[in-house]
């Protein structure tokens, strides 16, 4: 491997040509201003370095990018050359045109570089992320929550309050599917990359952590001011979406790694589940690989530690101004499970909090930070019960999600200041057809099912009034399906005994129907739509919805990219001005 | 400890639960039926008794795993999806597992699993069907370096059949 200067000489010698070259950021890209990226040219063969030129605005691309260019003749794993340049940075907002040559070949990509207004209108921001947030799941919530009568909603639920105000475009670089990674990593980097990816444009090499990196909102942050950071996450806290605040990795299954970044960036409220990637290997349940103990690395860090609600509420109390809260192994249990069923985990793990108290907690620590803060909140398994089309757990967490969004709004109203996003990261193909009653007679399950004029109208109560249906197995319910699925028995009912497992995989290697469904009575077998080798359902390409309130509210509006959310953010908190 | 079993065939419908049965079978049955040979018999051990505290900030090996540790044992459970059908290495878990943590980059393996290396490599049995495994318990940390897969506890020496 050989290092040398931008500056090359462009010659017209005969050379294995170079075809369709990439370059990272890729064409289109938007880069706040004056943040660190790492820019990478991928050649498409070996190519001579003294062939080599990368300009840009037809400078030489060392001079615009303050930092050195490295040739890599060879790169590894791969016949190709590339160039790299880390910890670039662009100061002045503008346009500008990146051209990579290899002797006659030429690509050509264009960047814009913005700043953020000089003055900020948010001095908080709190991001709710309901994970695979759907339209369905709003609907669903607020009819198991609040009823509904002679066509009309019989109560609103807190998120119905904040304007819808854009669709967001869900699409990864390499498609147009997409996961959490690559979604939230877009919104918190204004970047968009590939599935799997945080953090990083994802590179041709195996290696997980060598991508070229962007800088996260979290990195933003404390590059530019004093205000605090808080991340709050049913799931494995190092999960894809709140890892991706802080994280960088071509892999989101590097969770170890994922620890390390949050420790790196110290956000003051961790809140989440995931412990088993803090302990070191040789303690039993450990899932790291080396012997770093990070709960004793964030304790040295001045962090106060809670493992269970209880000492949640007494960590809030303290003045340490630092909150590690890990409630699980693993990820937490859902909404149905913690609160009512007591299935799941639960018995081993019986004093988790919830996500309102988590909320709850978070916002009264930073908002002891007279510079603000910036929050994210995720409701995790939304998503995690969509999957394996778990409805009944997927809606109450979109309730519990729902009340996490009322303590924000219930701050606002005394922190007029504060900006409030509501969104998903991906959506699900789940929709509400109607109900399925058990009165209907006969054994036949699909014949209980009501649609038009027979769906009627539900009949959840709430008589306890907290916002959650006493029972999830009452006599009609709302029936939903996804519209795709592998091999499954569809057994029409509440899955009392613990979280839906849809398929498990044979000896071929393909996912058949759980035959421990098999026997409930009415269950019917689903043939799947999708590829034997999908293990449940899938994240649907429709466009998510925004929602927004409170001051930068009008950053978002009509369709965007899931990437242009985040200029919406930087914009409203005024991180980066225009340099005069 | 409280039993923690996600399985929904076994409230919905208990006289169906196979697995159940057997449990009971293998309990009052005990050595046995269990045992591999007059000098080695395996101690029937369950999903459940593997560790004695379960917490945020680790789990500890129950009184009856570590003194185990380096005998006979025989556990059921699921055989999780492996790399390739024919293997002298799995993951055995209390549930049929309906990801492979191996294959997808989303999925993570619950806390409570076994490793098994077989004596011999034996083809993959159906992840709908109950085994049961017998070898050596190994106890404590170890990373197979083969694939970096961090266990904690193992049988060794192991060979399966269905039930």
């Amino acid at each position: 491997m050989r290092s040398l200067l931008a500056a090359l000489v462009a010659t017209t010698c005969l050379v294995s040509v170079a075809e369709a070259a990439t370059v990272f950021p890729l064409d289109r890209a938007t880069i706040l201003a004056g943040s660190p990226f790492d820019m990478k040219v991928e050649f498409d063969a070996v190519v001579a370095s003294g062939d080599v030129t990368v300009t840009i605005n037809g400078e030489p691309a060392e001079k615009v990018l303050g930092k050195s260019v490295a040739f890599v003749e060879k790169e590894k794993g791969v016949d190709a050359s590339a160039v790299i340049v880390r910890a670039a940075s662009i100061a002045k907002p503008g346009t500008y045109t990146v051209e990579a040559k290899a002797g006659g070949e030429t690509k050509t990509v264009v960047w814009e570089v913005f700043a953020t207004p000089s003055t900020p209108t948010a001095k908080n921001v709190i991001f709710f992320l309901g994970d695979g947030l759907s339209v369905a799941h709003r609907t669903g919530a607020r009819l198991m929550s609040k009823g509904m009568h002679e066509g009309k909603a019989d109560g609103r639920l807190n998120m119905d309050d904040i304007p819808p105000v854009a669709f967001i475009g869900t699409s990864a670089t390499n498609a147009v599917a997409t996961d959490s990674a690559n979604t939230m990593s877009a919104y918190m980097t204004g970047h968009k990359t590939a599935v799997n990816a945080i953090g990083v444009y994802a590179d041709r090499t195996k290696d997980p952590f060598d991508d070229p990196r962007v800088e996260n909102i979290a990195e933003a942050l404390r590059r530019t001011t004093k205000k605090s950071i808080g991340v709050v996450a049913t799931s494995e806290i190092e999960d894809a979406t709140p890892a991706a605040v802080v994280g960088h990795t071509r892999l989101r299954a590097e969770k170890a790694a994922l620890v390390n970044d949050f420790f790196a960036v110290k956000p003051e409220v961790i809140l989440g589940g995931g412990s088993a990637y803090f302990l070191g290997k040789a303690t039993p349940g450990s899932k790291r690989k080396d012997d770093k103990d990070y709960v004793q690395l964030f304790r040295d860090a001045g962090y106060t530690l809670a493992t269970s609600k209880d000492e949640l509420a007494t960590a809030a109390g303290t003045n340490s101004g630092k909150i590690l809260g890990l409630f699980h192994t693993g990820n937490m249990d859902v909404t149905l499970d913690r609160e009512f069923l007591k299935k799941g985990t639960v018995s081993k793990f019986p004093n988790q909090p919830g996500l309102v108290q988590m909320t709850q907690v978070a916002i009264d620590e930073l908002a002891k930070n007279p510079d603000g803060f910036f929050l994210m909140v995720e409701g995790s398994s939304i998503d995690k019960m969509s999957h394996p089309m778990d409805w009944d757990r997927a809606l109450v967490e979109t309730i519990e999600f729902d009340k996490a969004i009322g303590v924000a709004v219930e701050f606002a109203r005394t922190h007029p200041d504060t900006l409030i996003v509501v969104t998903g990261d991906h959506t699900h193909g789940v929709s509400i057809i109607g109900t399925v009653d058990d009165d209907k007679p006969g054994a036949d399950m699909r014949e209980k099912v009501g649609t038009y004029a027979e769906a009627g109208f539900p009949n959840y109560e709430d008589k306890d009034g907290d916002g959650y249906p006493d029972r999830v197995d009452v006599s009609r319910r709302l029936m939903l399906f996804a519209n795709n699925f592998p091999d499954y028995y569809e057994t029409f009912r509440p899955k009392l005994d613990g979280p839906f497992e849809p398929a498990v995989k044979n000896e071929k290697g393909e996912y058949v129907a759980n035959e421990q469904y098999k026997d409930v009575p009415g269950a019917v077998l689903r043939t799947g739509n999708i590829p034997r080798n999908g293990d449940t359902a899938v994240h649907a390409v429709d466009d998510v919805v925004l929602q927004a309130t409170g001051p930068g509210a009008e950053g978002f509006r009509g369709y965007m990219e899931q990437s242009d959310v985040y200029r919406a953010l930087v914009d409203a908190l005024a991180i980066a001005p225009v340099q005069n | 400890m409280p039993r923690n079993r996600i399985s929904p065939v076994r409230q919905m419908h208990p006289p169906l639960s196979r697995r159940r049965l057997l449990q009971a079978g293998a309990g009052l049955l005990g050595m046995s039926v269990l045992g591999v040979g007059p000098a080695a018999a395996a101690t029937a051990l369950d999903f459940d008794e593997l560790y004695g505290k379960i917490s945020v900030l680790g789990l500890s090996f129950s009184d009856k795993v570590k003194s185990l540790a380096g005998k006979k044992v025989a556990m059921r459970g699921f055989m999780a999806p492996p790399l390739k059908a024919e293997a002298d290495f799995f993951v055995l878990t209390e549930i049929p597992m309906a990801l492979c943590p191996f294959c997808s980059s989303d999925a993570d393996w619950p806390d409570n699993i076994v490793v098994i290396r077989l004596d011999r490599a034996q083809t993959f049995e159906q992840a709908n069907a109950l085994i049961e495994v017998e070898g050596t318990l190994e106890v404590g940390s170890w990373t197979d370096p083969a694939t970096g897969f961090v266990s904690l506890l193992r049988i060794v020496g192991a060979h399966f059949h269905a039930v």
